[in-house]
């Protein structure tokens, strides 16, 4: 009966984790101490987020479901992120890029969402405000720095940028799951954070000498479990130990 | 980022006590230094208060200088105040 509800959790979740394991990723690979262990501390402050939604979402589903199932036994259709935070570390312009676009929408999001009438979404987004501001803050800085630096470091940042964009879109997509949730007032109306999204993310672009891509076409699939084909690399890292040793824990 | 100036780091681990010096880290300016300094040194709940300095707006003493700058106190132990008694109460000095 709160099949809906798991799913609208599943569709903000799932964005944490895979984020957090795309981060995670870079763990002993920053180009350099100070930037790696930044890096894998928005990583674990993502992580730290996924638990508290899949814990809830666990906790509907009843039964067999726990944290760990949800993160480690779904199937690559069952996972709703948005095909954005799949996209693989390129290089760190796309790491950097990729966080950007993602930083921005979400802290929006999560303003939205601390206004939730439901309990436990609503505490989960006003705890998670404070991480995610800092994770903007950081993601923006380098936008600039990078945007702003050398030649070299300007044409990989635009490029990172121009070829992420596409991806963009799919964040203002809107499920049946999503509109069942916006009826009952639960979830966030995404589609009416869009202009101030772009707005924003244009205005951080500029600063950082960057131009602001025009273009027309986008991609999506990941909210409806269609994702690229990072996602089977990623999750067979990610699912690796659990699918081997069943049951293993630490 | 090898050129990276060094920065050393002061952080205040609550409020009333003084900033004490942590370490250093590498950052191109003193903005990055402050974020990276949060990242490296106050992530496990150290710190209220960070400073950054330069590593170069440091003027140290030179070891080689250590004998006629350090040795000379140490035979002078009239300056500790240690030749007061003190009321049995008064503990920890």
């Amino acid at each position: 009966m709160h099949s809906n509800l798991v799913q609208y959790i599943y569709g903000i979740a799932d964005n944490t984790l895979i984020l957090g394991q795309r981060l995670g990723e870079l763990c002993g690979h920053g180009p350099n101490l100070e930037v790696d262990i930044a890096m894998t501390n928005i990583a674990l402050d993502l992580l730290g987020q996924t638990r508290s939604y899949y814990q809830y979402a666990a906790k509907l589903q009843g039964g067999e479901a726990t944290e760990d199932t949800l993160a480690f036994l779904r199937n690559e259709r069952e996972y709703k992120n948005v095909l954005l935070v799949e996209q693989p570390n390129t290089d760190f312009a796309y790491s950097i890029g990729r966080q950007f676009l993602y930083d921005v929408f979400h802290l929006l999001l999560l303003e939205e969402l601390q206004n939730s009438p439901d309990a436990t979404l609503n505490a989960i987004a006003k705890k998670s405000i404070k991480e995610v501001s800092y994770h903007k803050r950081f993601s923006s800085d380098w936008i600039k720095r990078l945007g702003d630096g050398t030649g070299e470091s300007h044409t990989k940042i635009q490029n990172a940028i121009n070829d992420l964009w596409t991806f963009t879109a799919e964040l203002f997509h809107q499920t049946d799951a999503d509109l069942d949730m916006i009826s009952q007032r639960i979830g966030a109306d995404v589609t009416k954070l869009k202009d101030a999204y772009y707005t924003e993310v244009s205005q951080i672009l500029e600063e950082a000498t960057l131009q602001v891509p025009d273009i027309k076409y986008f991609q999506k699939g990941g909210k409806q479990g269609i994702h690229s084909e990072h996602m089977g690399y990623l999750l067979a890292d990610l699912q690796y130990m659990q699918r081997t040793f069943p049951n293993m824990s630490w | 980022m090898k050129n990276w100036p060094l920065w050393e780091v002061f952080v205040r681990s609550k409020n009333g006590l003084e900033h004490r010096h942590c370490g250093s880290l590498h950052a191109s300016d003193a903005t990055m230094a402050l974020e990276n300094a949060r990242d490296v040194y106050t992530r496990r709940m150290e710190g209220v208060s960070i400073w950054v300095v330069p590593s170069t707006a440091v003027t140290a003493s030179n070891p080689e200088n250590n004998g006629e700058f350090f040795e000379p106190a140490k035979d002078k132990a009239y300056r500790h105040p240690t030749f007061y008694k003190l009321p049995e109460e008064l503990k920890h000095m």
